[in-house]
């Protein structure tokens, strides 16, 4: 079997690496696609494939990692983030991953991108039609605090049996007085199948309803791979008298003033001292290129800190 | 001004400097050579081979010396290293008693055909440290007297001499055409069956397996193991390639198995008999190969109809926990940042107290 | 049709249930009709549980059929119905209250969300209503209301099998199981919960089986009598026939040593 020689798109393997294009061979591209069609064909519904041991460790968006391998040709451009950043450790280190072994052309701009790989959020900027968003996951089960069990769980799925999930909302509406799962917080997709949408902050859940790009989500760790197509409709679970809701800032973005967008708590001393930035920078330097300014508009960040950083490296 | 630590490109690249140069360690001490650790290191070597799914002492002797002898981060070396290669073919059971034997021993025969060959063994060492061996002057030892006698050929395993009289149960005998299930190509599927639970188990961290083999020993699912047989040695690997149409020997490996005999009551259909608990190590991982056999055994309660109440016995809990690559990145990931789940357990945190607080007044108005 | 016929909730016919060697229950067969309640009486080790567990559809017979007259279709034989169909009967037609609270109540979640439960599993989605229902139920048990926000576990046994009892009813089902719901009891509180359960079973005309070794609890109980000894049925009729008359020998066993006692 000469597998690692079919070119991947057209394109040869980089004799430079050594390895095919985008580090997978093209016989796993095959099965990691053929789970990718029979996940879009159910939506919500955790297709189980022969994850492979990837360069990077576990828990760290190998499962994402295979998903984009698996989808990114050589015309594509591809964009990654960590916590809504694009300059972020180990967005940079996937980043890298896919520069090198596929030397696709990459961009921090969300509209740039045709193919955006995330760790806990979804940009702010809406997604367009044509555009697949890649969520790494780290436990793809979002019965598995209920239930520990993988062979009760796909039961329970199998027979819709998400009265035990309402069970989880009901305590917390007892004891707080509202629903108080803050992230991860668990979805019905295309009103069949309960879902997990990966760590993202319920203020990230309404934009995966009926929104026009393909989401696909890698668990590579648990060995599975579940999709919301585009324009699907995603619920997130609630009563009728206690309605799901987001999180809101009493602040804006001290950066560029933005009033909608997910903030990232910065501590400035250690006095208590504070101040609430955008967690998506990318966001967050189009609207101050668009001349928009919160109330500390001097303050650096990202990129203009990476001297400093990489000094105390 | 605030200070946020988002290292970038330049603050990877510099801490992968770091580390090479920390790895190098004192550049006026030689630098440690594969040959070396091969040699002299050759139990961490057949761990990491064990553990790392492929014999390649030159790879696992890289891997150690690349992770500075961090055995998990050298499995992991070699397993995503293992991963990219292609898969030619799959070899012929081997032949285990026909091993060449360096050591055997069994704990349910004082004597036995071919004897009791302890080879070399911790066993009997007096846990003393040796100072000499502080000396890297000190580099011969004395040296091992040769056997007056040739080890007999083709030692019989002691579950066939069991065997000969029914007293255990039947090796599973598989039809050749049955396709052996590969954990690296497809996923975990529950219930499991044997040949992925064994493959699992010999892929497995050995002190995962060690502590679940200790605790059924302890009383959890009591299995009442008896260590029927210990050998290790060298086999051949033969594989048959399709145009050929028979087998060919492609080499030898090393390798430690182990096979204890446990109790079982019988059934409805079966007389009572002993039974099976089933461990293979590449190399010399003696440990492992025990506890892997303990656990193996365990892990049958389901298919011989026993209760099922320990950790040790259930398929799923064992299974999904034995990898240390697995385990290891995702216990690692909590070092990822989750600033944004934090922001929002923060928010919520501190809803819920001022919402706290205003009931407090309220009712202390 | 006759009379007789549209009024059976429950058939069992030749049932049986070995375990490897052992006989757990042999060649049972009794119908159930609405609004009745059966005793199972007998000795630990007599086959009475292995007997409920098969009837409720928990274990598999070895033999014979369990039919139940499904709301939908009429009666069904109950090991051929799709697991779905099954688990939706467990849990909406049918209860199951445990000897032991800690198998029938989620431990970790308050009283209110044990019984709330059932009604989220068949989409109840206002949490107002879940609520009231869950209070109104626990009122019905004769539990403090203001403790529904609590854990199980902070409960004495009889306020956790009232708790049980009020999560098995909430969907008004048509049959209860129960395996001595009074076992592990103090005598006071026993008799107590057994004076509930008549008032309820009387009030919502349920259909129950209930094992016990009890006879006192099957006396109060039961409207019909089964005695079991090795699996086998010994003897059976109305409750106060047996136990009054009782004409096999381990009936007659049976009832002089609880009357000694």
């Amino acid at each position: 079997m000469n597998e690692q020689t079919i070119p991947a798109s057209g394109t040869p393997a980089s004799g430079k690496t050594g390895y095919n294009f985008a580090y997978l061979d093209e016989q796993t591209k095959r099965m990691i696609r053929r789970t990718i069609l029979k996940a879009v064909s159910i939506p919500g519904y955790q297709v189980p494939f022969g994850s492979r041991e990837m360069p990077l460790p576990y828990g760290w968006g190998t499962g994402g990692i295979q998903v984009t391998a698996s989808v990114i040709g050589p015309d594509d451009t591809l964009k990654v983030i960590d916590q809504g950043a694009d300059d972020t450790t180990n967005a940079v280190s996937i980043r890298r991953f896919f520069a090198r072994t596929a030397g696709v052309a990459t961009t921090d701009e969300t509209g740039e991108a045709t193919v955006i790989q995330t760790r806990h959020r979804i940009p702010e900027e809406p997604l367009k039609h044509g555009q697949i968003l890649v969520y790494q996951v780290p436990i793809p089960e979002p019965l598995r605090w209920l239930e520990p069990r993988e062979s009760e769980t796909r039961k329970m799925h199998a027979l819709q049996e998400y009265g035990v999930m309402y069970v989880r909302l009901y305590e917390d509406i007892s004891k707080y007085g509202h629903i108080s799962t803050a992230y991860d917080y668990p979805v019905i997709v295309n009103s069949r199948y309960l879902m997990r949408p990966s760590p993202i902050p319920k203020f990230d859940n309404p934009k995966m309803d009926n929104n026009p790009a393909l989401q696909l989500f890698g668990a590579g760790r648990e060995k599975r791979i579940y999709a919301v197509p585009p324009y699907t409709s995603v619920k997130s679970l609630d009563f009728k008298d206690y309605p799901f809701e987001i999180q809101k800032w009493e602040e804006d973005c001290a950066l560029c003033g933005a009033e909608n967008s997910f903030l990232d708590e910065i501590i400035i001393d250690d006095q208590g001292g504070r101040m609430f930035v955008c967690s998506d920078s990318d966001y967050c330097q189009k609207r101050r290129e668009a001349g928009y300014r919160g109330k500390d508009p001097s303050a650096p960040r990202g990129n203009e800190l990476l001297d400093d950083a990489a000094e105390s490296a | 001004m605030y200070v946020a630590v988002k290292g970038g490109e330049k603050a990877i690249e510099n801490s992968l400097k770091l580390l090479a140069e920390e790895r190098r360690g004192d550049s006026n001490v030689p630098v440690l050579t594969l040959e070396q650790i091969k040699s002299q290191m050759a139990i961490a070597v057949d761990r990491v081979m064990t553990e790392g799914s492929i014999y390649d002492r030159d790879l696992a002797a890289l891997a150690i010396k690349q992770a500075q002898g961090d055995i998990i981060e050298a499995v992991f070396l070699l397993r995503a290293y293992r991963t990219t290669l292609p898969r030619f073919g799959v070899s012929k059971p081997v032949d285990t008693a026909k091993m060449a034997i360096r050591r055997r021993i069994s704990a349910t025969y004082k004597d036995l055909p071919g004897g009791q060959v302890l080879g070399p063994t911790y066993d009997y060492t007096h846990r003393l440290l040796d100072f000499d061996l502080a000396d890297h002057h000190v580099n011969r030892p004395e040296a091992a007297p040769t056997a007056p006698r040739a080890v007999a050929d083709g030692m019989p395993r002691v579950t066939d001499i069991l065997n000969s009289e029914g007293l255990i149960e039947e090796e599973a005998t598989e039809p050749e055409t049955r396709q052996v299930a590969d954990l690296t190509r497809e996923p975990l599927d529950f219930p499991a069956d044997r040949d992925v639970r064994l493959q699992n188990l010999a892929r497995g961290d050995e002190g995962f397996l060690l502590a679940l083999g200790y605790s059924s020993q302890r009383g959890y699912g009591n299995t009442h193991p008896f260590a029927g047989e210990i050998r290790m040695g060298k086999v051949s690997v033969e594989i048959e390639p399709e145009e050929l149409g028979f087998a060919i020997d492609i080499g030898d490996i090393q390798l430690t198995e182990c096979q204890m005999i446990n109790q079982f009551q019988g059934t409805a259909e079966t007389p009572p008999q002993f039974t099976r608990g089933y461990g293979l190590a590449f190399g010399q991982c003696e440990r492992k190969a025990m506890a892997m056999a303990l656990v193996d055994r365990s892990l049958r309660s389901r298919e011989l109809g026993e209760e099922t109440t320990s950790p040790a016995q259930d398929e799923e809990f064992v299974l999904y926990h034995t990898d240390n690559v697995e385990a290891s990145g995702f216990l690692q990931h909590l070092k990822l940042p989750h600033y944004v789940d934090f922001q929002s357990e923060l928010e919520l945190v501190r809803r819920l107290r001022g919402e706290y607080e205003a009931r407090r007044q309220q009712t202390a108005e | 049709m006759t009379l007789e016929e549209e009024r059976l909730l429950l058939r069992v016919t030749n049932l049986t249930k070995y375990y490897d060697l052992i006989i757990g229950c042999r060649n049972i067969s009794f119908d159930l009709y609405r609004g009745e309640v059966l005793g199972i009486v007998g000795e630990s080790g007599s086959g009475k549980s292995t007997l409920l567990n098969c009837i409720s559809a928990r274990m598999e017979p070895s033999a014979g059929m369990v039919e139940y007259d499904t709301r939908a279709e009429g009666l069904k034989d109950l090991f051929q119905l799709s697991e779905a169909e099954r688990r939706m009967l467990m849990r909406t037609d049918w209860g199951f209250v445990h000897q032991n609270p800690c198998d029938g109540l989620r431990m970790g979640v308050s009283a209110g969300a044990n019984i709330g439960e059932r009604l989220m599993a068949v989409g109840a989605r206002v949490y107002g209503d879940i609520r009231e229902s869950a209070s109104a139920w626990l009122t019905r048990v004769e539990f403090d209301t203001d403790r529904m926000d609590h854990l199980p576990r902070t409960f004495s046994g009889g306020m956790q099998q009232r708790v049980q009892i009020a999560r098995n009813l909430v969907t008004e089902p048509r049959l209860v199981f129960m395996d001595e719901p009074t076992g592990g009891l103090d005598v006071s509180v026993q008799a107590r919960l057994l004076d509930l359960l008549r008032k309820l079973v009387d009030d919502l005309g349920l259909s129950a089986i209930i094992v016990t070794h009890d006879l006192t609890v099957a006396r109060m109980l039961s409207h019909r009598l089964i005695v079991m000894r090795g699996g086998e049925v010994v003897e059976s009729g109305l409750t106060d026939q047996v136990l009054d008359d009782p004409q096999h020998p381990y009936s007659q066993l049976l009832v002089s040593s609880i009357l000694q006692a």
